[in-house]
């Protein structure tokens, strides 16, 4: 039996097992702290900092997907500075990256009152889609490196290594080896990377064309040669 | 082109094979010295010969500014032009050779006869304006006269003692010179704890730019249990302004190794390495030989001096990454990775480079060790003040009469440091120093009575830092340093956590429209909202002070970043040119409100500026 800890969370007192990461422990006590990197099924990173809370006692900001609790613990997480980096991520996302596909995104948008437009100028991170494969395509004017898909293809699940990083810092991107196409790496089309995607970077092939406006006779006649049955 | 002949490629890299990924990026420089870049070929054959995944050696490439995956010459000059050159004219040096030599920065010759491009800190900037050909320093470039010196920078050392820099500033000091590790003999006769605590009492701390206690960061490797353990000299000194490391180790190897050798008995480290930047390349065979100096006499291998006790050292050499000094980064690529900084804790004391108890220490850090077990704790602190003691090293440059390495005691004031460079050159007036480097903040003529010490400091809101203190005369225009120190982070963020990717990317666009006095409304709030996110929200150190400089900037001149053309006028030193265009941006940004997407197909753009700036 682990013990558990008590600690106070914007002025409430809470319980909560040892072990326990602040964001578990926020959402087992019925409140909520926004995430966007973070996923139950791959290795916490602590990239996105959307999760960030003022832990007393600590100089910056801490990420609440990866840090533990710990007794007597005093967390903020809705404190001015919170606010203020919650906000300005938000800003500057929006004002690099297309976020139409990614409403839980639009919706933190609304939440924190962030302007789309409050970096005038701003170079974006734009390229075209890479259709090169007969599962998926890859847009990566979507894509806001929340790591993933490569998280993914290699040892949190798939042990594939198809895909890594490109460039750094803003010029970062997902790609493969010297650009090759996904049927020249060693990717086995499993989909995990398209399953774990946010933002529709990664989409597949079939809702891809949809959106595109081709019925789904045309797909059909696309994939098999065949119209279909109904 | 020349042809790629893969048979030269296996007994370049033959030596790397049994260190699997570890040797990645020795394997890449290997490479890279034979065919100048990194083909497509050359990549696989490392790959398949380490057993890295073939996208993970493409993504370790392109994260490191000096591996390039596209044809590129052997022969490479590297220009710098961060803010210590660019004071004395760095950018006009790189367009005057790129325009003798027919080439844009970051072009190479057709038949990979040359490759030109600019370089952050290059760590001379004693020396400014200076470039590296063909891996050695070209310093003290003259356009006008036509003159350099090439081959190893002079080393200017100067100050009021000489602790650390004893064997500093005469060239390379042998093994005979330096006297054999007198300090580690008396250390191996002392218990390990014995050390470590004299090293605590000492109170010494990093002189990286963190001054974390050495003492118990030592204390806690010490008693964390493990079949192995690591010493690591970090010398990847990259801050701008920045280059009491690379003095250090270019005129002195024997007392950086000579503090590694204490460390690893004190905390029962068997390896160390030397983690040494890549724009060092003529410092790499100075330490090798000093290494196997240390070999011969006894001094580094099994069973050192008859005590029973064994330790080695490897030297690793960097890519082009400032981020690499960030210790954690630092064992990621010592592991073969991108420089990616880890989450912390856990520490290096317990979980460092392979897992394993990790001490990492800056150089001039360990060359105090020496110091303090030689000379007793008691002894040591009777250098510098009771909160900062022990000899300091600043690194003074900018517009100085004597730029160069000041070894002083902690206490000495600011006032005094520069009077002993000479005070501002040309008999100018002081407009500011930078103090710390890029992740520092600016001072100004009211501090120069401020005592250099870490309390003294803290007290005014100055950090230490790398111990940069870069000064600018009352001609300079502070508005293009700052795009400078833009530049910098942006090119050097690693990209892994966002306040930090995309936030040193729009504060070096919002600091372009400062120095070109195209500022749009509410640029001020905008910016300090990006520097205060990145400086609370980002994951590691680099994100946390690359708005360092610029906050401190916008707290002594606000004006600088406001459309106000009032105060613009009261601020003498902005000429009404300047307040008179600024006014005109102002009208013409009312109409560009709108977020401008940028055009050019930004797959074959960003290949042009991923490793450029």
């Amino acid at each position: 039996m682990t013990e558990n800890f008590t600690l106070i969370i914007d002025g409430q007192e809470v319980s909560v097992e040892q072990g326990k990461t602040i964001l578990e422990a926020v959402r087992e006590n019925g409140k909520d702290i926004p995430t966007i990197c973070f996923h139950e099924a791959t290795t916490a990173n602590g990239l996105c900092r959307m999760c960030v809370v003022e832990v007393e006692g600590m100089r910056v900001l801490q990420p609440a997907c990866i840090v533990q609790v710990a007794n007597n613990m005093k967390v903020q997480t809705k404190s001015e500075k919170v606010i203020r980096a919650r906000k300005t991520i938000l800003e500057m996302l929006a004002s690099t990256m297309d976020l139409s596909n990614a409403p839980e995104i639009l919706t933190m948008m609304d939440e924190y009152g962030a302007s789309a437009e409050r970096f005038p100028g701003a170079e974006r991170r734009e390229s075209t889609v890479i259709d090169d494969n007969p599962m998926f395509i890859r847009d990566y004017s979507k894509c806001l490196l929340c790591w993933r898909c490569v998280q993914v293809c290699a040892e949190d699940a798939q042990y594939t290594f198809a895909i890594n990083f490109e460039g750094r810092g803003f010029e970062t991107q997902i790609g493969t080896f010297f650009d090759k196409p996904i049927p020249e790496t060693s990717c086995v089309l499993c989909g995990q990377c398209v399953g774990v995607c946010p933002t529709g970077a990664l989409k597949p092939k079939r809702q891809f064309m949809l959106e595109q406006g081709m019925s789904p006779n045309e797909i059909s006649v696309l994939n098999t040669g065949r119209k279909r049955r109904k | 082109m020349e042809d790629i002949d893969l048979t030269l490629l296996k007994p370049a890299i033959e030596t790397y094979i049994p260190m699997s990924r570890s040797g990645l990026l020795p394997a890449l420089h290997a490479a890279q010295k034979l065919y100048g870049w990194i083909s497509e070929p050359v990549a696989t054959e490392i790959a398949k010969a380490l057993h890295v995944p073939l996208a993970d050696v493409h993504g370790v490439i392109e994260f490191y500014s000096l591996f390039y995956n596209e044809p590129t010459s052997k022969r490479v000059f590297r220009v710098c032009t961060d803010v210590a050159c660019a004071l004395k004219g760095g950018d006009g040096i790189l367009n005057h050779l790129c325009e003798h030599h027919g080439l844009k920065p970051g072009q190479t010759k057709p038949d990979l006869s040359l490759t030109i491009e600019p370089s952050p800190c290059l760590g001379l900037c004693e020396h400014a304006p200076v470039a590296l050909v063909d891996g050695q320093a070209e310093t003290n470039i003259n356009l006008k006269k036509s003159t350099y010196e090439l081959g190893y920078p002079p080393s200017r050392v100067y100050g009021s003692i000489r602790l650390l820099t004893a064997n500093c500033g005469d060239g390379i000091t042998s093994l005979a010179k330096y006297s054999k590790y007198s300090a580690f003999s008396k250390a191996l006769g002392m218990k390990p704890e014995t050390i470590v605590n004299e090293v605590k009492a000492s109170g010494l701390v990093g002189r990286g730019g963190a001054a974390f206690p050495t003492g118990v960061k030592w204390e806690g490797a010490a008693k964390a249990e493990a079949d192995q353990k690591y010493v690591i000299c970090n010398a990847d000194e990259s801050e701008p302004g920045t280059f009491k490391d690379r003095i250090l180790l270019l005129d002195d190897p024997h007392r950086t190794i000579e503090g590694m050798c204490i460390t690893a008995y004190a905390i029962g480290a068997s390896k160390g390495f030397i983690y040494i930047r890549g724009e060092y390349p003529y410092i790499v065979p100075v330490l090798e030989n000093a290494l196997n100096e240390a070999r011969e006499a006894g001094l580094l291998g099994r069973n050192i001096l008859g005590s029973g006790f064994s330790f080695d050292i490897e030297i690793r050499v960097g890519a082009g990454a400032y981020i690499c000094g960030e210790e954690t980064a630092l064992f990621e690529s010592i592991e073969g990775k991108r420089g990616f900084p880890r989450i912390k804790p856990p520490f290096p004391t317990t979980h460092g480079v392979f897992g394993k108890p990790t001490v990492i220490n800056n150089v001039e850090t360990l060359c105090n060790i020496p110091l303090i077990v030689a000379k007793g704790s008691t002894e040591y602190r009777k250098i510098g003040t009771e909160k900062s003691p022990g000899p300091k090293l600043f690194c003074v440059s900018g517009d100085v009469a004597k730029p160069g390495m000041y070894e002083v005691p902690f206490g000495v004031t600011l006032r005094e440091l520069l009077n002993m460079a000479g005070g501002v050159a040309n008999k100018k007036k002081l407009q500011a120093v930078l103090f710390g480097g890029a992740a520092g903040a600016f001072a100004t003529s009211k501090h120069l009575n401020v005592k250099m010490t870490f309390e003294d400091l803290r007290g005014v809101g100055l950090p230490l830092g790398s111990g940069v203190v870069m000064v600018f005369d009352e001609a300079r225009d502070m508005r293009q340093v700052l795009k400078s120190l833009g530049h910098f982070f942006a090119h050097e963020s690693c990209g892994k956590c966002y306040p930090c990717q995309m936030g040193t990317q729009r504060q070096k666009e919002i600091l372009e429209r400062v120095a070109s006095g195209k500022v749009v409304d509410g640029d001020f709030v905008r910016l300090q909202d990006v520097g205060w996110t990145m400086t609370d929200a980002s994951l590691c150190g680099l994100g946390q002070t690359a708005a360092s400089a610029v906050l401190s900037a916008m707290k002594l001149w606000p004006e600088m970043f406001s459309l106000e053309s009032d105060s613009l006028l009261s601020k003498k030193k902005i000429s009404k040119t300047i307040v008179n265009k600024a006014v005109k941006a102002k009208a013409k940004a009312q109409t560009v409100k709108k977020v401008v997407a940028k055009k050019a197909n930004p797959k074959t753009a960003k290949k042009t500026t991923t490793k450029k700036r």
